[in-house]
């Protein structure tokens, strides 16, 4: 027999049929390798953005006009959930875990994820269970409760209520309920395997206080995803169990209580709401000093103040349950917390503001995003501290009112820190750029389009409108406002597709990159656009928070002049 | 020294300031709107005297900070006249006012909050009116215990008095919202939550349900009608009477037959025709061996402004008999499922029947 040689494998491969994680699509399906699954985490979420997108042009147009006629209330209903379920557990959150996957290993100095193959499995379950969320529509019954699902109106007939009443005597609440349970299994298998690889697989030199804030932000989401999830899986369950097994944890009458649903649900859902700002809040730490050309203004109070708002998003759930009822003491305690949380938000946005200030700002795709994101980003705070005002908030929850607030939270803080971080990696991923001319126009079509969208919806709050509600009399006063606002809706799409257009032309003829196209300081721009499999031939040596910086300028490097 | 510009800042700063003009110009649009700011009562004054407070502070701190933003992005633009940019890495003093002065700010407002927060939350002495209002899937029932009556869609209560509600419901959650005079309150089942208000001036107030209740939740309107006492005291005298009778062979007798006839007593109740007294709803919907009454009790139908839910007004006097081409309650009763779809009023009447019961139902002053 024959000694093998290196060489042989060459040639074997000639003659030898391919396996399934040889040919370009079986690698993809198959593989483990952190930077190929964050792309596909990214690419799926663009589609479920694209789809959650659509829900939310078909709410805007049929509430263009009063007593609109574009859906009936049962569709109007499908649509305003499955828009919120699909653009909150189908779109920023697996995004966002997708910067994560792609970067944060590579930002650390490390080769891969702690786990390769749960990361595999985290997406694959993500992407079954966001079809199986989806196919409700080829079934005809998607869920149509709200993203909330409250109980009763989430249970079946039977034990929902007294009498003649209307529940989800369909697979609708079904749908949500496993859905979310598989996306819940998903997320929590990459918390665990993004705090095991934070903590452990960090180069040689990067304490954890030289750590880049991105990583640092996706540590503390890890944590919020894997003590929130349980509890909103506990509330699936029981509502499973109440819908087919004939428990009654939520149903009056047989000695249930259907606030046990929200107190499960919010103790989930508002770390949930920092599970989805919180790696903004890293992107956005890392692109203002790249463009700025300063390093980040108190690094270690941007740090901790995240750590202290995941702490705290755990004190506040019940700010969203302001109206049910609970003893004034109880109300005071959670307007306390719910301020207390506000106090390291703003200390972010300060910071932020420093780090740009005395800066060289260069204003590219990745940096106007970035800014922008501040500037929206402080209305949906301040008018989020209004909502903590619990007298106001007997007023304007469940109103438009709340509607624009999350929407500045949501759209102007998490989809502008996305696409900040989109304009800025996308050269590391492709090795090409996204173009900037385009980027602007999209940028301003965003900018005005939301600020058209959402705006008024302050107002129309104030003036009374519900929210969820599919249609609304000609005589309220709210016409005008309702049209503003879906005349920015579409704005809006219309600067997706800008950006989509942008992504295609760009991957095809886009400018070359290079390595280190932004001249940045971290360490995944010490590696070839894309980089290799392994990340980095010998693994790099940590000095200070910017090594990169410190490679490229010697002279003036961060660990000469600062301890830390 | 000329200014810097920044391509983007000027049409940034005309389109934010644009933007926030022009939503407060069109907020006059809304002069029929329940706005919160326009207050008809103590609550609702409290809740939007917070309001003003908050909107000044809020509006201080965005603009210093939008304009610290839009100065940084100015004045730091990357020019070659930009000033040497220092590698600074934080300043712990900075950090610690920034730190504090926001607390400050934010416990002073919490100030506000505790304090309307027990201003709204304790009901005062005096007078008072209790009412128990029952959220249906999609409508509003309201009892008076104090008189045994019944009523639907419109809440009439007496100027300047107290009036106390009892919230209750028997199927899933809804939310009691009157924004001229008080803020929500959720209605769950199996929960006894309470609430007051007052409205200092008489005049018909919109009330909304505000929480998700299913397919109709847009249409789950009633309306607050606040009367002088005396008007008040004879509305409650007459709700308190049995239905009048029709005089015999009159178009609305012959409607009072087809009320009997086609099946709406299966949901409907008359007190006179097929109930004994306007009972409490709460206990008879908490009993499920009780009939609890799908659908209003109709005993004065004809004095209520609201029907189907606050989805259409009582316009009685476009209901003349055989000319029912505007008669909101006609076409009602001819297409409860085009005009509502989904709601629990199922009829199979032909036009002569509709012309009977449009003439009895509006004759039960």
């Amino acid at each position: 027999m024959a000694i093998r040689t290196i060489g042989d494998s060459a040639t074997t491969t000639m003659v030898r049929r391919r396996t399934l994680s040889e040919t370009y699509l079986g690698q993809w399906l198959t593989t483990t390798d952190h930077k190929q699954i964050g792309i596909m985490y990214i690419v799926t979420a663009f589609f479920f953005f694209m789809v959650g997108g659509m829900e939310a042009l078909l709410i805007r147009a049929q509430l263009a006009r009063p007593d609109g006629h574009v859906l009936d209330p049962q569709a109007y209903n499908e649509i305003f959930t499955m828009h919120g379920t699909t653009m909150i557990f189908l779109f920023v959150m697996p995004v966002l875990v997708g910067f994560g996957n792609y970067i944060v290993p590579l930002m650390i100095g490390a080769r891969d994820m702690a786990f390769p193959r749960l990361n595999a499995f985290g997406y694959w379950v993500l992407l079954f269970g966001g079809i199986f969320l989806q196919a409700s529509f080829i079934v005809g019954q998607p869920p149509d409760g709200g993203w909330f699902q409250y109980a009763p109106l989430s249970e079946t007939g039977v034990g929902c209520g007294l009498h003649a009443v209307q529940c989800t005597t369909g697979l609708n609440a079904d749908f949500w309920a496993l859905g979310t349970l598989m996306l819940g299994v998903s997320s929590i298998g990459g918390g665990l395997n993004f705090i095991v690889t934070i903590l452990k697989l960090r180069a040689p030199g990067m304490s954890i206080n030289r750590m880049p804030l991105f990583s640092w932000m996706t540590l503390v989401t890890s944590f919020l995803l894997i003590f929130a999830l349980p509890s909103l899986t506990a509330a699936s369950v029981l509502l499973i169990l109440d819908r087919h097994v004939g428990t009654h944890f939520y149903q009056y009458s047989f000695g249930g209580d259907p606030l046990l649903w929200q107190h499960l649900f919010w103790s989930f859902g508002h770390p949930e709401v920092y599970i989805l700002i919180l790696p903004a809040f890293g992107i956005i730490s890392e692109v203002l000093p790249v463009f700025a050309r300063k390093p980040i203004f108190g690094y270690t109070f941007i740090a901790w103040s995240g750590v202290a708002i995941g702490f705290l998003s755990f004190t506040v759930w019940a700010h969203h349950m302001f109206a049910v009822g609970l003893p004034p003491i109880a109300q005071a305690f959670f307007a306390t917390s719910t301020t207390l949380i506000a106090i390291p938000t703003a200390v972010k946005i300060f910071n932020w503001l420093a780090t740009i200030f005395l800066g060289k700002i260069s204003l590219k795709a990745p940096m106007i995003f970035a800014l922008g994101f501040i500037g929206m980003f402080l209305i949906g705070g301040l008018n989020g501290a209004a909502l903590a005002v619990v007298p106001f908030d007997y007023q304007v929850t469940d109103s438009y009112f709340v509607v624009s607030h999350i929407h500045y939270v949501l759209f102007g803080g998490s989809v502008f820190g996305i696409f900040a971080g989109i304009f800025y990696w996308f050269p590391k991923m492709t090795g090409k750029f996204l173009n900037e001319r385009w980027a602007q126009v999209q940028f301003w079509l965003m900018l005005i389009g939301m600020n058209l969208a959402f705006f008024p919806m302050h107002l129309l709050g104030l003036l009374g409108m519900p929210r969820r509600i599919y249609t609304f009399p000609d005589n309220m006063g709210w016409n005008e406002m309702n049209l503003l606002s879906t005349i920015g809706a579409f704005m809006i799409g219309l600067a997706v597709m800008v950006f989509l257009f942008n992504v295609i032309a760009s991957l095809k003829n886009g400018q070359l990159a290079g390595s280190d196209p932004w001249d940045a300081f971290t360490l995944e721009w010490d590696t070839p656009s894309p980089p290799k499999k392994y990340n980095f031939l010998t693994l790099p040596i940590v000095r200070s928070r910017r090594p990169l910086y410190d490679k490229k300028y010697p002279e003036i490097a961060d660990w000469k002049t600062v301890t830390h | 020294m000329r200014m810097p510009v920044f391509r983007g800042a000027k049409r940034w700063t005309t389109i934010v300031t644009g933007v926030l003009l022009s939503s407060l110009l069109l907020a006059a649009c809304g002069e029929n709107s329940p706005s919160i700011l326009d207050t008809a009562g103590p609550v609702a004054a409290s809740e939007s005297g917070v309001f003003y407070a908050i909107l000044i502070i809020a509006t201080i701190i965005f603009v210093l900070v939008e304009g610290a933003l839009i100065f940084a992005i100015f004045r730091y633009r990357d020019r070659p006249s930009v000033p040497t940019h220092r590698q600074i890495h934080g300043d712990l003093r900075i950090e610690a006012v920034w730190t504090v002065v926001p607390a400050l700010v934010l416990f002073v407002v919490l100030g506000f909050t505790i304090r309307g927060l027990f201003e709204v939350a304790n009901q005062p002495a005096g007078k008072t009116v209790t009412v128990r209002a029952v959220g249906h899937q999609w409508w509003w029932e309201f009892y008076y215990p104090e008189y045994n009556i019944t009523t639907a869609d419109s809440l009439v209560v007496p100027v300047g008095t107290i009036v106390h509600v009892d919230l209750y419901s028997n199927n899933v959650i809804h939310s009691f919202w009157v924004p001229n005079l008080t803020g929500k309150t959720d209605v769950i089942p199996g929960h006894d939550n309470q609430k007051w208000f007052k409205a200092d001036k008489t005049g018909t107030y919109e009330g909304l349900c505000a929480e998700f209740c299913g397919l109709q939740h847009a249409n789950m309107k009633f309306n607050v009608v606040v009367d002088t006492p005396d008007k008040y005291q004879t509305w409650v005298t007459t709700q308190q009477q049995v239905a009048l009778s029709p005089a015999g062979g009159s178009l609305a007798a012959q409607g009072a037959d087809v009320f009997k006839s086609a099946g709406c007593t299966a949901c409907h109740g008359i007190v006179g025709v097929n109930l004994k007294s306007e009972d409490d709803p709460a206990v008879a919907c908490d009993n499920p061996a009780k009939a609890c009454l799908v659908g209003p009790n109709l005993t004065h139908f004809g004095s209520r402004t609201l029907i189907a839910g606050g989805v259409l007004k009582n316009n009685a006097d476009q209901c003349q008999p055989g000319d029912l081409k505007n008669c909101n309650l006609a076409k009602w009763l001819a297409d409860p499922q085009g005009i509502k779809p989904g709601n629990d009023m199922v009829v199979n009447v032909t036009p002569d029947q509709i012309n009977k019961l449009v003439a009895y139902l509006e004759s039960l002053k």
